[in-house]
């Protein structure tokens, strides 16, 4: 099998199943569990399927094109780095599936806890695995989405509502920053595929935008992996189950910071400022951490400082930037992801079984639990970096690294004093937990009776504190392999020589570690004094801190919504033109400086009278509109002159079409201002009035200016082909009319889609609306009693014929002169509705097709089977044909294929008019009859 | 000519966006017809002025623009379509909330 689509689906896998859990938890929570068991357990067996050849020394590569233009594609990447990651999410996920088994109360069906995890774990696979910045920036987002959901799961309880807020709040902003870096890393170096990103570290180093992708990186990295100062939303993430805690905190959620450390080191570091910026973050937050960890009375809240103290570690361990402290920090990866989560899982078997985890309350465990305080004693000492286990290795490896750094020659004494104190605390903390939760005498005031937890909840510990032990007996023998792996594939480099063994000699390291042993116990020794002085100091409350600034916030935001959005649509027009009015101001005066030259055409008399009418109506539609006829009148005044524009600027189309959709519009409005409430809108206020006429003098007056700007600008047509092509590509004279139902047809076709909406949208709201008709009109005068004037409906009606004989002339002469189908369409649909206007409902029901949906699909069917009719023919969608006929008697003529889609157009206009129209004027018959009851 | 048809563009432009802002919706639906008006015509001149001269395909003759022609044909009828629909929304409005202020739930 190709290896690559193997590699593909591992996340592949992972994001697929997601939902299993959810959907087979009606089976019960055991068929959840074994969901996603399955799903994490093939998602391993597929990394392990790619692993001998990891280890063989390839990098494995996989891509799909996405979005290739933005630089976004699928692509994956399985290195030594990768596969160390992936092998500790799938693994401790499995694990952990198997631990909230039996942690989750049996009331919870689960399948929802599952998928929650099973996306997330999903997303941290493809962090792991992505070649592409880009989509680890995805990933990373969906990690941060994911666990919240996790943090949250406990909706009811306001802790973990207000603790996930702040996990997404702190590591989403992060998110944001490192889409920042990277779009910026993505600049420098011309990719965002890693692979070109690694081999350009020089180039990236030497760019004058190293400093803030560096910074803005670390942002990302720091900020999800809880580096001070943003380390406080993780103590308060600590409200989510404890399984959650167990695999977030451990190997998955906080570690996706230190891999995109490690994971862009060749690219980003070896400079003063990585070397400054990462170490010093590292070491404040590794004796910050390490120090308030002791003092935490909570299990969790301890062990979640403790957790940001090894972060903290790891951190500085990458900022020292040699190539045994990078080995040491992957190295200490792999180990704190193995004991801590061991770690949370005890805690959570000590919180399950006595319902607390107050420290100052849980005392004695040792003789209620033996087994879970054995297991957890040992992990607590991998944790403190006693010998024998695997923390003690890398704490070793750290040590060493701190003598004799070359950045600090000068005060070479100074790191590993830090790291002897950061050492001390550790042992001091660890010792705590140990003493205080296993031994200490008896518990004080326990809800429940602690015992031992079942046998299945205690074998994911048992496993991982295996695990401590073999690793740090027989290190050569276990975890070498993998670890040579993932740090040649973090240095992108041989990996420098290095012994993984318990002994090393009497040297400065394991001085500095039994110092580190001696002070914690002292330390521990002398906690009476030390927690009286803690208690004394001012609270840091870093949570209700967040809380005010988060709700200062969210007060500035609805105070701007409440501004713009007051549920006003004419504050809303008002701002909408405003921002036009900027938009086309900052337009008209920053654009090319083109040579402009106003042509003139000769205007002649006409042109003076027309645009005098033109000014006489629509001024006297606006000043006047509160008399709603005589607005009409003269907004209608304003179409006939626009139609006699078309005809004087060669646009006989237009002006046919103008004409056609002017006398609908006025039916329209009258139809419309029949039911309207009889009394005069009130006059608007003065500076109402001052503000709307500034915005329309502005709007008005720009639109001018641009008008004779565009005009004056040089003038290049891309229409050329369409005039060359209409009679031999077309098959019509009428450039205009061959472009709407043959080149551009797929764009007509679109439109009378929408037209065809809007009929639909028109007789859902007209469905039983029910308006009372008004007696009189706004000036007081009665409507005519008489429904239909014998005088008009006797006129009306030989029209018809005539009327429709009219358009059935321009329809069919519309590809070679003027007209078309959306011509004859309005005119046939205006002849039919002034019959129904004249004659009345009863006449019309009989006579006008009614089913309006069925029309509307028979058009556009018209028009899309023409166009699919020319796949038939091996040909695109909506290609044309066109020939010459001949019939006796009338004659050689040409007929078009397109005139079939055009007979389309023309079925879909009529039933769109005729529907608006006559479903308003059916109104009438409502409204009277409602009248008629009343 | 040029001259003209830009101050017609303007005025239109001015009176549409005037009625748009009142708060009735009878003279928003007279507003929206005059814009629609303006715009056609803004369109339609980016294919410039010719006089005598339609895109009609025959011997030795020059031709306007057809491009923006046919876009503002579409734009005529689509524009009917919305300018019906809003009609429609009004009426159901009115119908609803016995108003015909644009905010109906606003009604002094």
């Amino acid at each position: 099998m190709n290896s690559n689509l193997l590699l593909l689906a591992i996340p592949g896998t992972a994001f697929a199943a997601f939902l299993l859990p959810l959907l087979l938890q009606r089976f019960g929570r055991v068929a959840a569990t074994l969901a996603a068991a399955a799903v994490i357990g093939s998602c391993l067996a597929l990394v392990l399927q790619l692993a001998p050849a990891v280890f063989a020394g390839e990098t494995q590569l996989a891509r799909l094109s996405w979005l290739p233009i933005y630089g976004l594609d699928l692509s994956l990447r399985m290195d030594g780095l990768g596969l160390l990651f992936s092998v500790l999410i799938c693994g401790i996920g499995l694990l952990v599936v198997l631990y909230a088994f039996y942690y989750l109360p049996g009331s919870d069906r689960m399948g929802r806890f599952y998928s929650i995890l099973l996306l997330f774990m999903a997303a941290m696979l493809g962090i792991v695995l992505s070649e592409n910045l880009l989509l680890l920036l995805v990933f990373w987002e969906i990690t941060s989405l994911s666990s919240f959901l996790l943090v949250a799961y406990s909706h009811d309880k306001y802790e973990s509502r207000i603790g996930a807020r702040m996990a997404l709040a702190v590591t989403g902003g992060g998110g944001l920053a490192l889409l920042a870096g990277i779009l910026l890393l993505g600049h420098i170096a011309g990719s965002y595929e890693l692979s070109v990103i690694l081999a350009a570290g020089d180039q990236i180093r030497a760019h004058a935008l190293y400093a803030p992708t560096l910074i803005l990186i670390l942002l990302g990295a720091f900020t999800k992996s809880a580096q001070f100062p943003f380390h406080f939303w993780l103590p308060n993430a600590m409200s989510a189950p404890t399984p959650v805690s167990a695999y977030l905190h451990s190997a998955t959620m906080v570690k996706a910071g230190v891999f995109l450390l490690a994971r862009l080191h060749p690219a980003l570091g070896g400079t003063d400022a990585w070397f400054w910026l990462v170490s010093g973050t590292g070491a404040v937050t590794l004796v910050y951490s390490a120090a308030t960890a002791l003092f935490r009375h909570d299990i969790k809240g301890l062990l979640a400082y403790s957790t940001i103290s090894h972060l903290g570690l790891i951190t500085l361990l990458f900022g020292l930037d040699t190539p045994l402290s990078i080995v040491a920090g992957v190295f200490h990866i792999i180990n704190h992801a193995i004991f801590k989560a061991s770690l949370f899982m005890a805690a959570g078997v000590i919180d399950h079984e006595c319902g607390t985890r107050d420290m100052r309350r849980v005392n004695g465990m040792f003789k209620r639990m033996p087994i879970t305080a054995s297991l957890a004693i040992i992990a607590a000492s991998s944790m403190a970096g006693v010998p024998l286990l695997n923390g003690f290795l890398s704490k070793e490896m750290f040590f060493a690294e701190t003598v004799g750094h070359p950045q600090f020659e000068a005060i070479s004494w100074l790191l590993p004093l830090v790291a002897t104190i950061a050492g001390m605390l550790a042992v001091a903390y660890s010792l705590r937990f140990v003493h205080d939760v296993f031994f200490n005498g008896e518990p004080i005031d326990l809800p429940r009776q602690p015992h031992e937890p079942p046998r299945w909840m205690r074998a994911p510990i048992e496993l991982l504190v295996l695990l401590c032990l073999l690793v740090g007996v027989f290190p050569a023998w276990t975890v070498a392999p993998l670890l040579d792996v993932a740090a040649a594939a973090t240095l992108q480099a041989p990996i420098p020589a290095f012994e993984l063994a318990l002994w090393h000699g009497f040297n400065r390291p394991l001085m500095m570690s039994l110092l580190a042993l001696a002070g914690g116990v002292f330390i521990y020794a002398l906690r009476g004094p030390l927690f009286a002085w803690q208690a004394q100091l001012p609270p840091l409350r870093p949570r209700t801190a967040f809380e005010r600034v988060y709700r200062l916030f969210a007060a500035a935001a609805r105070r701007v919504v409440a501004v713009l959005d007051n549920g006003s649509l004419q504050r809303y027009n008002a701002l909408l033109f405003s921002f036009i009015l900027l938009l086309g101001g900052w337009a008209f005066f920053s654009g090319p400086a083109a040579t402009l030259r106003l042509p003139t055409q000769p205007a002649g008399e006409a042109a003076y009278i027309a645009l005098f009418a033109l000014l006489l109506g629509s001024m006297g539609g606006t000043l006047l509109y509160r008399k709603r006829l005589l607005a009409v009148t003269l907004v209608g005044v304003v179409g006939l002159v626009v139609a006699l524009i078309f005809v004087r600027l060669s646009a006989p189309d237009l002006a046919l079409t103008q004409l056609a959709v002017e006398t609908g519009t006025i039916i329209l409005m009258l139809l419309v201002l029949y039911y309207l409430p009889a009394r005069e809108a009130p006059r608007s206020s003065a500076s109402r009035l001052g503000r709307d006429l500034l915005l329309a003098f502005f709007a008005g007056g720009g639109m001018m200016l641009i008008t004779l700007k565009m005009l004056a600008a040089p003038f290049a047509t891309i229409s050329g082909f369409y005039l060359r092509e209409a009679v031999p590509g077309g098959g019509g004279t009428n450039v205009v009319n061959v472009i709407l139902v043959d080149f551009r047809g797929f764009d007509t076709l679109g439109e009378v889609t929408v037209l065809a909406m809007v009929a639909l949208a028109s007789h859902a709201l007209l469905e039983r609306l029910v308006l009372t008709a008004p007696s009189h009109d706004s000036d007081g005068r009665p409507w005519s009693s008489e429904a239909h004037p014998l005088f008009l409906s006797m006129l009306v009606r030989p029209l018809l014929p005539l009327t429709l004989t009219v358009s059935v002339y321009i329809f069919l002469r519309g590809h070679n002169l003027p007209g078309g189908g959306f011509v004859a369409g309005l005119i046939t649909s205006v002849a039919l509705v002034v019959q129904y206007l004249a004659n009345g409902n009863l006449f019309a029901q009989r006579r006008l097709p009614r089913n309006s949906a069925g029309l509307l699909s028979l058009g556009l069917l018209l028009a899309v089977g023409v166009g699919m009719a020319s796949w038939l023919f091996g040909r695109p969608f909506l290609t044309t044909a066109h020939g010459h006929v001949s019939l006796p008697l009338i004659g050689e003529f040409e007929l078009a294929s397109a005139m079939i889609f055009d007979l389309g157009v023309y079925v879909v206009v009529v039933t769109v008019v005729v529907t608006v129209l006559s479903g308003l004027g059916r109104l009438s018959e409502r409204a009277h009859s409602q009248e008629a009851v009343n | 000519m040029e001259v003209l048809l830009s101050i017609a563009i303007g005025v239109l432009t001015a009176c549409g966006v005037f009625l748009i802002l009142r708060s009735r919706t009878f003279p928003v639906l007279l507003g929206l017809t005059l814009l629609s008006y303006a715009v056609n015509l803004f369109l339609f001149a980016s294919g410039r002025l010719r006089i005598d001269a339609p895109p009609l395909i025959r011997a030795g003759a020059s031709y306007a623009d057809p491009l923006p022609q046919a876009l503002v044909l579409t734009a005529i009828v689509i524009g009917f379509g919305m300018t019906a629909y809003l009609a429609i929304l009004a009426l159901r409005a009115l119908s609803e909330s016995g108003a015909d202020h644009v905010d109906a739930h606003r009604e002094p």
